[in-house]
């Protein structure tokens, strides 16, 4: 039997699948129909001093006809009465006892910090959210990513929260900082249960370039926004490693950032994630999308084995390293499947224009590309931007080099194999197509830079030990 | 020089086959483009159009640029979208295809580029400056446009001479309503002609009005783009019967003016190419209930297009294969049946097969005359099967001459002539300005 029952901080609900708080969670109502569909938690919407909110809120980056690729918003906390807040989530609380609410909470002082606490508490809560992430508008006013960007003073506000709460308190840190680690661990000494980690990059989403303004725009001016959505997943999940694999963090992270799918989600939880929430996908897609995404996680646990959440949390940091220790002497090149290929030949011009110029038109004349192995790096580039799916694979060559790392070779003197040669072209068993493009190449370029060109890949050999 | 068209034109009743793309549509479908290297869909197309170029720059919203990328190859953009068969040229090379996927819908992205471009105006070319060379033009057909607009770049003087009233060729004459309406092709030669200094003589017959020595005084080089002659003629008796007519003179009638099909209950188009299942689509769109296509070969030997007539089979075209017409039929003058006989595996007629089918109009779509005739007071110009022989600049042998478009390849598509048309022009250019004259 596969459970999927998560626990972020003490926080225990059917499924790792939150709300972020966010639009999706800005009433009762809303957050009832989530619950409906299958969301497992939901973090309210940051509730804090009444705020007024600009019209014109979001704006997104399409990317070939695909809208929301990535996502911004200068829109505030709450701007609804605080008084119905509590009431709803109160009523939330009664007809769905076993999922999570969690309230997410943003003021300034001391006392408010009690007394919203309180309020929050005394609504039935399961947990809180102190809000320090937020990039835009609040932080001008001293709150939200003002607050994660400080540790001290993020350590203090969490040690109040700390002190007035008797559920769990989560950290919402923002991604707004040059290393995530000192933000987590002043979290951590303050006392939380956890941390939530990314809220959104500080950004401006685009230009109107007929207006002249930015947007979204507000009239005739914008500001800069939060960004979220797919496109900001990569960024989400090396801070979540970065944190978890910390030795002196040690505290569960929600995570967040760019999660559409049950697949993102998987991988958040294998670099360290207790659980995940999403916001954007919903925004653009509805609650709908959880269907999906229990399902797609609870098949991927059986067909791995995994009875349970816990059994693959962080399965993945040990397999992030530092470039350092990466093996040098692992080596790959790239093969192209003949019988998949449809000839569109972006893997050659990818590699001739963006690569190491090793993919060449068919000799035969077929559209088939030909690899050259001797010269492919392994870079990846054509795999990437092949349109058919498994028509090149990257294939390791055995080329009888022990494994070694460039601190093993810079410590104790390891063998490293010989670098590619890409200076001087091997004319005998290189595609005609090459010599010439290379020769055009270098021919092009201005005699001291064809010096320095062939002179540098000398300097680069002798760099390598023997 | 502007066309005037009745507005009367019984070709006004057809809507188009393949519908234009809205902004969302192109959107969609432009972004769907894998942007190849070196793409198929170029080497397919005889103009080399470059496909994935002007497609991404629908993609970036760069229309403009879209359309130029391909009127810089062929000047006759608007209407070749509408018109090639892409089906059997860059769509069929689409990489897509051999992915299982549809292919990138090539033909409707170029109408709607070049639709912008004609709807907002814009202009890209300018004529080049005056060389004092002056080309003479034989009709106003694709290919000479082609190639006149192509001369004017470089600077040459042009003079078009069109023996009929309307300019465009079969562009305007014949290409059937569900694909492009005679008007479109006009706006399409007065859009290529803006260039200035492109002089069109209608109703000018070569060489009755003007001989071959007046042409060559004139001008320092020809270009022969004349295209073909009238429908061939069935020999059988009965042939002159009011009703029975050549098809490509009865869809100029109906392009350029009205036809009447209110009596005709059932009509029959002999033919197996193009031509013919063009007439037969035409003729259900005008109305008529019972179209038949007879053609002495089978379906899979026929020389029109397959998804040509897989469209006319839907509208509800039927054909007899291996069947010869053998007399027409007819009452007061006016046709009333074809008489026909089954053949064998050779073509050969069977006896004993005799039948006859009701008709009230029959179109012979049989083939059009060539015009070698024209060129027999030229030394040098040869023919071949009554085409006008040609290298493939379109040089034909004779010091100064060129040929393109029908004339000269017997009979293709519009983008043959004007690839045909574009590159003799550079031919006639690199002529030129190496010195000849004569």
């Amino acid at each position: 039997m596969t459970d999927i029952t998560s626990n972020c901080g003490g926080i225990i609900s059917p499924n790792p699948f939150w709300l972020a708080s966010a639009p999706p969670t800005n009433s009762g109502p809303q957050i009832m129909r989530a619950f409906d569909a299958g969301w497992g938690g939901a973090v309210w919407k940051t509730l804090g001093q009444p705020i007024q909110n600009v019209s014109s809120r979001f704006g997104a980056t399409t990317w070939k006809n695909n809208r929301g690729v990535g996502f911004n918003n200068i829109e505030l906390i709450t701007d609804r009465p605080l008084e119905s807040n509590f009431r709803e989530i109160y009523e939330v609380k009664k007809k769905y006892p076993k999922h999570s609410v969690i309230v997410s909470l943003m003021v300034e002082t001391r006392e408010e910090w009690k007394e919203f606490i309180q309020r929050s508490i005394d609504a039935g809560a399961d947990g809180l959210e102190l809000n320090f992430g937020c990039p835009h508008g609040m932080c001008e006013r001293g709150m939200g990513s003002a607050v994660g960007q400080e540790p001290k003073v993020n350590e203090r506000i969490t040690s109040w929260a700390k002190e007035f709460s008797t559920i769990p308190v989560l950290i919402k840190l923002t991604p707004n900082v040059s290393d995530i680690r000192p933000h987590g661990l002043a979290a951590k000494r303050g006392g939380a249960d956890g941390v939530t980690l990314i809220n959104t990059i500080k950004s401006i989403i685009g230009v109107n370039i007929d207006t002249f303004v930015p947007e979204p725009s507000v009239g005739n001016a914008s500001s800069n926004g939060g960004y979220c959505g797919a496109a900001v997943k990569p960024i989400a999940l090396h801070m979540v490693a970065q944190l978890a694999r910390e030795k002196e963090f040690g505290i569960p992270i929600s995570g967040i950032g760019g999660i559409t799918n049950w697949r993102d989600a998987v991988e958040f939880l294998l670099l360290g994630s207790s659980n995940v929430q999403v916001c954007t996908e919903v925004m653009l897609r509805g609650y709908r999308i959880v269907e999906d995404m229990i399902e797609g996680l609870t098949t991927y646990m059986r067909e791995k084995n995994f009875a349970k959440l816990d059994d693959f949390i962080g399965k993945s940091l040990p397999s992030y390293s530092e470039w350092g220790d990466l093996n040098l002497n692992y080596e790959t090149v790239a093969k192209i499947n003949a019988d998949k290929c449809i000839g569109c030949q972006l893997c050659m011009v990818a590699c001739h224009d963006g690569a190491h110029q090793c993919i060449h038109p068919n000799p035969n004349g077929s559209r088939v590309p030909v690899v050259d192995e001797a010269e492919c790096v392994g870079c990846n580039l054509c795999q990437i931007v092949c349109p058919v799916v498994d028509c090149i694979d990257m294939v390791a060559v055995a080329n009888g080099f022990k494994p070694a790392s460039w601190n093993n070779h810079i410590e104790a003197g390891a063998l490293l194999r010989p670098k590619r040669d890409r200076t001087r072209i091997r004319r005998r068993g290189c595609a005609r197509s090459k010599i010439d493009y290379l020769d055009r190449v270098h021919d092009a370029l201005p005699r001291r830079q064809r010096e320095v060109r062939t002179r540098g890949g000398d300097a680069g050999r002798r760099a390598t030990r023997p | 020089m502007t066309t005037k068209l009745p507005i009367a034109r019984s070709e006004s009743v057809f809507e188009d086959y393949k519908s234009a793309l809205n902004d969302s549509q192109a959107a969609v479908e432009a972004n769907r483009c894998l942007y190849c290297y070196d793409a198929p869909c170029i080497k397919a197309c005889p103009t080399e159009i470059n496909i994935p170029e002007f497609i991404r720059k629908i993609a970036t919203n760069n229309v403009r640029g879209s359309a130029k990328t391909i009127f810089d190859s062929n000047i006759l953009g608007m209407s070749c979208a509408r018109v090639c068969p892409v089906e059997v040229l860059c769509v069929g090379d689409c990489v897509y295809n051999a992915m299982g996927v549809p292919p990138i819908q090539i033909g409707k992205l170029q109408r709607y580029a070049t639709d912008i471009a004609y709807a907002k105006k814009w202009q890209y070319y300018e004529a080049g400056k005056a060389t004092g060379k002056s080309v003479g033009l034989i009709g106003a057909g694709p290919a000479s446009l082609a190639a006149a607009h192509e001369l004017r770049r470089y600077g040459h003087a042009c003079t078009v001479y069109e023996k009929r009233d309307v300019v465009g060729g079969l562009n305007t004459t014949g290409v059937a309503p569900y694909k492009m309406k005679a008007d479109r092709a006009v706006d399409e030669v007065e859009w290529i002609l803006s260039i200035g200094g492109i002089d069109v003589k209608t109703g000018v017959s070569i060489p009755d009005d003007v001989s071959w020595d007046e042409l060559a005084k004139k001008h320092n080089a020809l270009f022969l783009g004349f295209g073909l002659g009238p429908d061939s003629e069935l020999r059988v008796p009965g042939q002159d019967f009011g009703g029975v007519y050549g098809a490509v003179d009865y869809i100029e009638k109906m392009k350029l003016g009205l036809v009447s099909v209110a009596d005709v209950k059932h009509a029959v188009v002999v033919g197996g190419g193009n031509t013919a299942i063009d007439a037969v689509r035409e003729l259900r769109g005008l109305g008529i209930e019972s179209v038949t296509m007879i053609y002495r070969g089978v379906e899979i030997g026929m020389s029109g297009y397959q998804h040509e007539w897989n469209a006319a089979k839907e509208e509800g075209v039927r054909a007899l294969w291996r069947t010869l017409p053998t007399a027409f039929d007819g009452r007061d003058g006016r046709v009333s049946g074809v008489r026909c006989i089954s053949l064998d595996d050779q073509k050969q007629p069977i006896n004993g097969t005799e039948h006859a089918l009701p008709a009230q109009l029959v179109l012979l779509a049989i083939g059009q005359a060539k015009l070698d005739a024209l060129v027999k007071a030229m030394p040098d110009v040869k023919t071949d099967k009554g085409r006008i022989a040609v290298d493939a600049n379109g040089f034909t042998g004779r010091k100064g001459v060129f040929a393109g478009g029908d004339a000269a390849n017997g009979g293709k598509e519009v983008v043959n002539a004007a690839a045909e048309g574009k590159r003799a022009a550079r031919a006639i250019h690199e002529y030129l300005v190496g010195g000849g004259s004569q």
